[in-house]
């Protein structure tokens, strides 16, 4: 580290005390520098963040409506958590709509990617194309997602009635409570999945050529190579974009509110739209905490099986 | 197509017909959504669709922007938007070079902080979040949404992965030029750093941008409100005016396909290396 500076003629004795004093003044004044450099975002970090993290622990227990007094309530919260019907749909919503959309968008973000890997004219394009729907404005593009779907007027309905389907058994879309979850999770593969395009794209250029080559050599058809080559290839991949998916299905929110508004009933409610309904339509601010809580622990198993297969890797 | 000895071009066709289909498919609802901006509310639904409207009703373009302050909620995200990217990129990387390059006492239980944070979903405790806002006054400000996003771990994290790369040779050689380490951040870590810089650009910008649950839950007044929310404000009140619906959602669009257009290649850049981590 720094070295201070001896001055000649210095006695040793004081010489070396002097080298003391400042070592740690120079290592305090390091640390000084250091602190400045990461205040500015740990004061808005530790205030905005890890504060609110905090108290969301602590408000689960309690019973509070933002305006009286706040009192302990023990457990009451999570037992009150098996009674409440809102929730226990809510839950399986969350899940159903989490087994379904992952493995959709991810088999059609492997479909693209390894479409537009090939070499054909106006790539960047369709690229593009793809990509563009995930950064478009959730609100404009879920308007649009429920005029189309509408189910007495919408083009898709008027398109199988010509196509012969009687009106009967139309599809009420997001006014269905049959049909909603399925229409708010063809809008989520639509929104995401070029997304995940293109970090298949990236996973698919990471694949060393020569094991296409080796295969051709072994005579393999296009099936065998992409099964026995880019299959295993794309293996961590796969599994990241696996563990994103998950997590951002888990707190699936803004595309149900624009689409169903967690309806018909309670077809399409899920874990954080139940969450904001308890915190700024109740008010029953422990109760909401305590669902969030289980959001957490939803989303913290994922990460830790994430963390232990990075481990093994 | 099939003719024997040309089944390159066969399989050439096949590929191109598929992709040409998928991209219709996906662009379908933006070209829907154009061409009913340019109709009548009552022509909107007319089946079969006219793609290109006989009478294409400009005036809705016109219409909108007296009838909803649609400029005001483009500036207003524009506004928070730049805020927080730019206090997210100067707070981000100022720190994350400390945790890279410098020695101090508590750094990695700090750091761990950070990390510990990065899994957890923000709706988790958005609800507390919003419990302390409101107790420091801050609920209907756009001062709120900037607390809110200008500090995330996420940033400190990649910065710091990117300045770990950094050789620290470099930084010792400034040293003994002379340069305290305010300088080595400024002159030599952040020029070096554009990529990992614009990758944190381009996740602040969407995200802010396109941020739903925040304005929501702390934006009620009309003159605050951003762009997503105050259109969802105008399709509740104008529900039935279909045309004016799509022509103003039209117009929520068109900042963002500029800025992606302009800015697509480190979008990708962006998205693919944040893959590659994993």
């Amino acid at each position: 580290m720094a070295n201070s500076t001896i001055a000649a003629g210095d006695t040793p004795i004081v010489t070396r005390r002097r080298k003391v004093v400042s070592r740690r003044r120079r290592r305090v004044q390091d640390a000084l520098v250091a602190y400045s450099f990461i205040a500015p975002n740990f004061l808005g970090f530790a205030v905005f963040t890890l504060g609110p993290i905090l108290f969301a622990f602590v408000l689960a227990f309690m019973h509070w409506d933002g305006s009286n007094a706040m009192t302990f309530a023990g457990l009451d919260n999570f037992w009150r958590l098996f009674e409440d019907k809102a929730f226990i749909a809510a839950f399986w919503n969350t899940i159903i709509y989490t087994v379904v959309s992952v493995p959709a968008t991810l088999a059609c973000a492997l479909g693209l990617a390894i479409l537009l890997n090939q070499k054909i004219l106006g790539r960047d394009f369709f690229r593009t194309a793809m990509f563009f729907p995930y950064v478009a404005s959730l609100v404009a593009v879920a308007v649009v997602w429920n005029m189309i779907f509408n189910p007495e007027m919408g083009p898709v309905n008027m398109l199988l009635y010509t196509l012969g389907l009687d009106p009967k058994d139309m599809p009420g879309w997001a006014a269905d409570r049959h049909w909603a979850m399925v229409t708010v999770i063809l809008f989520g593969v639509w929104k995401s999945m070029g997304y995940f395009m293109v970090i298949y794209l990236a996973g698919l250029q990471g694949i060393n050529s020569e094991l296409y080559e080796a295969a051709d050599l072994d005579g393999a058809n296009a099936w065998q190579k992409f099964l026995y080559v880019t299959v295993p290839q794309l293996g961590p991949t796969t599994f990241f974009v696996t563990v994103m998916l998950t997590i951002q299905s888990f707190k699936v929110f803004d595309q149900i509110y624009m689409i169903t508004q967690g309806g018909p009933g309670t077809s399409t409610l899920v874990l954080v739209y139940h969450i904001y309904n308890e915190a700024f339509v109740s008010w029953d601010l422990g109760y909401s905490s305590m669902i969030a809580l289980v959001l957490f622990f939803l989303v913290l198993g994922i990460t830790v099986i994430q963390f232990r297969r990075q481990k093994e890797d | 197509m099939r003719i024997a000895g040309q089944k390159l071009t066969g399989k050439l066709a096949a590929i191109y017909m598929t992709v040409i289909l998928i991209t219709i498919i996906m662009l379908l609802p933006f070209a829907w959504m154009l061409s009913a901006s340019l109709k009548l509310s009552s022509e909107v639904f007319v089946f079969p669709i006219e793609w290109i409207p006989s009478n294409p009703q400009w005036q809705n373009y016109v219409d909108i922007w007296t009838k909803i302050p649609l400029a005001l909620f483009i500036y207003n995200t524009s506004k928070l938007t730049i805020i927080v990217t730019l206090m997210q990129l100067f707070t981000s990387s100022f720190a994350a070079y400390a945790f890279a390059k410098l020695d101090f006492p508590y750094k990695n239980a700090l750091f761990l902080g950070y990390i510990a944070t990065i899994a957890m979903p923000w709706q988790v405790y958005m609800v507390p979040q919003f419990l302390l806002m409101r107790e420091f006054g801050l609920n209907n400000t756009h001062l709120a949404l900037i607390c809110l996003q200008a500090f995330t771990a996420f940033g400190v994290f990649l910065m710091r992965q990117f300045y770990m790369s950094i050789p620290t040779e470099l930084c010792e050689a400034a040293r003994i030029d002379g340069m305290n380490e305010y300088q080595i951040w400024a002159k030599i870590m952040l020029p070096l750093s554009k990529p990992a810089l614009s990758t944190l650009t381009i996740f602040t910008f969407v995200t802010t941008w396109n941020d739903f649950l925040g304005p929501m839950i702390y934006l009620t007044k009309t003159e605050l409100k951003t762009i997503q929310i105050g259109l969802r404000m105008f399709i509740s009140q104008y529900s039935a005016e279909y045309g004016l619906i799509m022509a103003a959602s039209v117009v929520a669009l068109i900042p963002v396909l500029i800025v992606f257009l302009s800015l697509q290649r480190f979008f990708v850049e962006g998205v693919a290396s944040s893959g590659l981590k994993g």
